[in-house]
């Protein structure tokens, strides 16, 4: 009944208030084109996607027919894969103006428990009907670390940083717990040999999986209740929860996405290593957090995009696989990434202030 | 006058040994302007946050059109037709006016997956703001880019759009230059001529004076004073607020309000600001 209402409310009296648009229509259609140029110069991707753009371009001139390879984009596509699907997970934290620092050891936990059960159901020989039920127990277990995070978070107002940074250690320290400290090494083969390194039309698998992760969740971010209310959350939580929306629920599925994210990321991982390595992923929270906020996204949240965040995934792989190519130090990279994420979080900060002084 | 379209009845309020309210009661009647005014400090916050169902009261009744309801949260509120202006604002900074205008009452596009309606939303916003005489230059900019009087008419905006009985608007001008100012009493009483009722608190006694068709005057925690606007100056309004004048059925406070009246300040500081 309610739903009603407004609909009820808004559009009675419409007479006399669509009699003023037509009026204004020429005025309107002469300043779309400027519009579009001014939300397109604003917009933060269009600034990340010229980065990587001329970043491809350069090293292409640089070195022609050693770049800009269809074998490069797979590589590097494939290298990113567990990364891009985190950082799918991360850009909705981070857009509630929250930080997911557990993702790495989630990965590697979610890895853990889905090989845990395939060992005691096959080992090596594992039939899919087990790689299916230890890959559904893996996502569980990192929605799940997720979930109890975005509890801390929401209900327990502990920081996010905080929240989540225990997780980081606990997760990491179950994780070790579990397998002694040795990494599981003995993966169903089906599963190294089709996800790890297999393709479907051409397409390795890894590839298909992760962006398949980003075009829908891209797509919920973008156009649905979900995704309004991360922005809105993000924005002002008083202000979204004044509107009635239920911001602590709403905040622990976000964490519980960035966790089952982080899951998935665990199967791609553990199918691609054929290992579930365990010491491999202390740093991957900080890559993907830097991919999310050269994507665009404000660490103060409401802002931020899913393109960008994949572009963002992209151009540090790019960077070092351009910088090998040239012979250059590749250590440049970690440099140069570092410089322009301060850029990035400076300019943000910088739009931020001159917003606010209208 | 035609009956009551919401009425509060001794209301209490006690914030541990505060008594923010204190046998407050309240009336507005349907179609009208009513200015609840008072000293910091006499319970004008929490009474607008009682009756816009965002506290509940430790005693006392709330009618709506004669019947008693039970306001227990902001939404609840709403399902009552009862809209809050707040005095921040509320709104999202990142989002645009349309997605304001409609948060938490989005429209969809495909029901089951939650997906928006945004072209439609877009359009009711457009509607809206018409209808109210705000012009906005561009309805998908972020609210954040626009001026304190277009983002004060996005607020009040959305309470119209969905408002059908009363709309609180706490300190609306408060923030405003006096173009924006006028334009926001403009848009008050072109409120009030759509038959919704506007409660208008504010600390503006010239501006109380002019918009409203009645006063209401609250001093710690009760109502102490009604006053046509036709038949009531600045120095009535003034002295009702500070006590000076005792004009009100209700009884002043008891002896025991002294060591109230102290904290009282406090609380109110509190939520104010």
């Amino acid at each position: 009944m309610t739903a009603e209402q407004p609909t009820a409310a808004v559009t009675g009296p419409a007479g006399s208030g669509q009699a003023t648009p037509p009026a204004r229509r020429p005025e309107e259609l002469r300043s779309l084109g400027q519009r579009l140029w001014h939300r397109l110069s604003v917009a933060n991707e269009t600034w990340t996607l010229l980065a990587l753009i001329i970043l491809m371009v350069f090293f292409t001139i640089r070195e022609p027919g050693k770049f800009f390879t269809l074998d490069d984009f797979s590589l590097i596509a494939q290298n990113s894969s567990a990364y891009l699907v985190m950082a799918v997970g991360q850009t909705f934290v981070i857009l509630t103006a929250g930080i997911d620092l557990s993702v790495g050891s989630v990965l590697v936990l979610a890895g853990v428990v889905t090989d845990l059960y395939c060992i005691h159901h096959g080992g090596a020989n594992a039939g899919w009907g087990a790689i299916a039920v230890g890959s559904v127990l893996g996502m569980l277990t990192g929605a799940g670390c997720g979930a109890l995070q975005g509890f801390l978070v929401a209900k327990a107002k502990i920081p996010p940083l905080i929240a989540t940074l225990a997780g980081f250690g606990a997760l990491s320290g179950v994780a070790y717990l579990i397998t002694g400290g040795a990494d599981f090494r003995t993966v169903p083969s089906r599963l190294v040999n089709t996800i790890g390194l297999g393709s479907i039309v051409g397409i390795p698998w890894l590839i298909v999986i992760s962006f398949a992760v980003a075009i829908i969740f891209g797509l919920i971010l973008a156009y649905t209740r979900f995704g309004r209310y991360t922005y809105a959350i993000g924005s002002s939580a008083e202000a979204s929860r004044r509107a009635g929306i239920a911001v602590d629920l709403h905040l622990i599925k976000v964490y519980a996405l960035s966790g089952w994210m982080a899951g998935i990321a665990g199967l791609l991982s553990l199918a691609n290593f054929g290992s579930t390595t365990i010491a491999g992923h202390t740093t991957d929270n900080l890559t993907v957090i830097t991919a999310v906020v050269l994507g665009g996204a404000s660490l103060f949240g409401g802002r931020g995009s899913m393109l960008g965040t994949v572009i963002g995934v992209f151009i540090p792989e790019v960077l070092l696989t351009g910088l090998v190519i040239l012979t250059i130090n590749q250590y440049w990279q970690d440099v140069a990434i570092g410089v322009v994420l301060a850029a990035a979080v400076y300019l943000d900060q910088f739009r931020r202030r001159l917003r606010e002084r209208h | 006058m035609a009956d009551p379209l919401l009425e509060a009845r001794s209301l209490t309020k006690n914030y541990g040994q505060v008594r923010a309210l204190d046998g407050a009661s309240f009336t507005v009647f349907p179609g009208e302007v009513v200015a609840l005014i008072g000293d910091n400090g006499a319970g004008k916050s929490t009474l607008v946050k009682v009756l816009s169902g965002a506290i509940r009261p430790d005693s006392g009744q709330i009618l709506i059109q004669g019947r008693q309801v039970h306001l227990t949260s902001p939404l609840n509120a709403r399902e009552h037709g009862i809209e809050t202006v707040y005095q921040d604002l509320a709104l999202a900074p990142d989002l645009d006016a349309a997605a304001n205008l409609h948060l938490g009452r989005e429209l969809y596009l495909i029901p089951f997956l939650k997906v928006l309606n945004k072209a439609e939303m877009r359009r009711q916003a457009v509607v809206a703001f018409a209808e109210l005489g705000i012009d906005l230059p561009d309805p998908s900019a972020p609210v954040a880019s626009l001026s304190g009087g277009q983002r004060q008419s996005v607020a009040v905006a959305r309470a119209v759009a969905f408002a059908n009985n009363v709309i609180f608007m706490d300190e609306p001008t408060a923030a405003l230059g006096v173009v924006q100012r006028g334009r926001v009493l403009d848009t008050v009483r072109r409120v009030r001529d759509r038959g919704v009722a506007v409660v208008l608190i504010s600390h503006n006694m010239p501006e109380v004076l002019a918009v409203s068709d009645r006063i209401e005057v609250l001093r710690l925690g009760r109502r102490v004073a009604r006053f046509q606007a036709t038949q009531a100056s600045v120095e009535d309004l003034v002295g009702a607020m500070t006590g000076a004048i005792v004009s009100e059925d209700e009884q002043p406070p008891g002896e025991n309000g002294s060591p109230d009246s102290g904290t009282d300040t406090k609380t109110e500081a509190g939520h104010d600001r």
